[in-house]
């Protein structure tokens, strides 16, 4: 099997599993959605507050949302031996640990474009930012699973390592969460955004090639 | 074929070797102290005492002595960290490892104390504990990624995976430093956060500049007897039942 095809296939598979059970796929929107819920309850309904602050609780509920799917990433195959599999091809471990990423975020990441225009409108973000909104949230969300799986893959071996895991990746996620709410920002107030979105585009050409490397070492260190 | 002359990479070699580095760290510690103690008192004496008061800021800038340094130190331990971690995924190096997992709660030290001294020297001069200056944040993120490593240490039972992961973690981090660290700095100009007068004086005069560099260099030693120290324990913690282990004990008892 060349190399492009078992990147597709683990994309394939790791699809279909993810159709398979549709129930979990949608608790990462409800989450996101819940995050940004929180935030009138808690500072008071003003909208001229709630306004002022719709992009930066709209990031920071994105990042959390990315931040608690990320435990689904390598567990499950971790658990029924087929992560042994992996390591074991003769494939580039980065290149299968990318097509792994890959379908985490089509399931976890994507989708939450759908929901960013009803948060939208819960916050009052004006409309003129809708488009910025979404081009972060295709350009970051990525970028937030990439950095992500190699929190993952350090994390994997351990029992309870869901707190362990944010208190390692949310520093890393600071720069993301700094351009894309800026972005956003400024959008609203009809500023240009060339330079934020130039920004993390680069950054995530940069995720994409340099990641799967140290995610790949982690998962040898993490299996033995 | 190497470039490395052979008495130089046989040094290495031997001193890799947990005893004889054992041996070499105690043979080191006195001449290390004294050095550190020589740096240290004169540095302290110049920069407190012999050093003129500031035209504005008065006694209080002398807090830099520690303050600078140690923010020094914080930003240079983690990068020696991730030096050690490239050597020990490398190499498989046993020795480096133990020298890096030795150094993460040195430098988390050497940060803390650069944000709390950083805080005193703030209540007076800018009236507020905090601010969400680019410099400080960055500090802070800096300390969040040092606790990282630790507590992933902690977490991790196998010892040698621990330091396999500490060293991937370290090296990654390393990577981010520059990235967040200017992330953070224009975030903070985009904001236009208060005012805030770094050092912004012209230069430094030298009556102040020695005592600084005395004192800089003199944490440098510091970090060098503590890490030491620790990179001490952590062996005979990693292997007790050691013949060399065994061999140390008897001799000091």
């Amino acid at each position: 099997m060349s190399l492009i095809h078992a990147f597709f296939a683990i994309v394939r598979r790791d699809l279909l599993l993810a159709f398979r059970r549709r129930a979990e796929a949608a608790n990462p929107l409800f989450f996101f959605v819940l995050v940004v819920t929180l935030f009138p309850l808690a500072v008071g309904a003003q909208p001229n507050l709630l306004q002022a602050m719709a992009p930066g609780v709209i990031w920071v509920s994105a990042l959390l949302a990315a931040l608690l799917s990320l435990d689904g990433l390598f567990r499950s195959d971790f658990e029924d031996g087929s992560l042994e599999q992996l390591l074991l091809s003769p494939h580039p471990l980065s290149v299968l640990v990318l097509g792994k990423v890959t379908s985490h975020w089509l399931v976890t990441g994507l989708p939450l474009l759908l929901v960013a225009p009803l948060l939208a409108v819960f916050l009052g973000l004006p409309e003129q930012a809708m488009p910025t909104l979404w081009l972060t949230l295709i350009l970051a969300t990525p970028l937030l699973s990439l950095i992500g799986a190699i929190g993952v893959a350090l994390t994997v071996g351990l029992r309870r390592g869901g707190m362990i895991l944010s208190l390692l990746v949310l520093p890393l996620y600071i720069p993301v969460l700094i351009f894309a709410s800026s972005a956003v920002d400024r959008a609203a107030s009809g500023l240009p955004v060339t330079a934020q979105i130039n920004i993390l585009l680069a950054m995530l050409l940069m995720a994409l090639v340099l990641t799967p490397l140290p995610t790949a070492a982690a998962l040898k260190m993490s299996v033995n | 074929m190497s470039f490395i002359p052979a008495p130089i990479s046989r040094f290495f070699h031997r001193t890799a070797s947990p005893p004889h580095f054992y041996a070499l760290a105690d043979k080191l510690m006195p001449w290390l102290t004294a050095l550190f103690l020589l740096l240290l008192i004169p540095g302290l004496y110049g920069g407190l005492v012999m050093a003129p008061a500031d035209y504005q800021q008065g006694d209080s800038y002398r807090i830099i002595y520690i303050h600078v340094p140690a923010a020094w130190m914080s930003l240079f331990i983690y990068v020696m960290m991730a030096v050690m971690g490239g050597i020990a995924l490398v190499w498989r190096m046993k020795l480096a490892e133990v020298m890096l997992i030795s150094s993460a709660p040195i430098g988390a030290g050497f940060t803390f104390v650069a944000l709390v001294t950083g805080s005193l020297w703030g209540k007076p001069m800018w009236g507020t504990w905090w601010v969400w200056d680019a410099r400080l944040t960055s500090e802070l993120i800096l300390l969040f990624l040092y606790l990282g490593v630790t507590s992933l240490y902690g977490a991790i039972e196998d010892k040698r995976s621990a330091a396999r992961a500490v060293s991937i973690l370290a090296l990654v981090g390393v990577v981010n430093i520059p990235i967040i660290h200017y992330s953070v700095e224009w975030w903070n100009t985009l904001h236009q956060g208060p005012t805030v007068s770094k050092m912004d004086k012209p230069s430094i005069h030298i009556s102040m500049l020695i005592p600084l560099l005395l004192m800089a260099v003199a944490f440098k030693v510091y970090y060098a007897i503590a890490v030491l120290q620790a990179a001490k324990l952590e062996l005979i913690r990693r292997e007790p039942s050691a013949q060399w282990v065994k061999n140390l004990l008897e001799h000091k008892a």
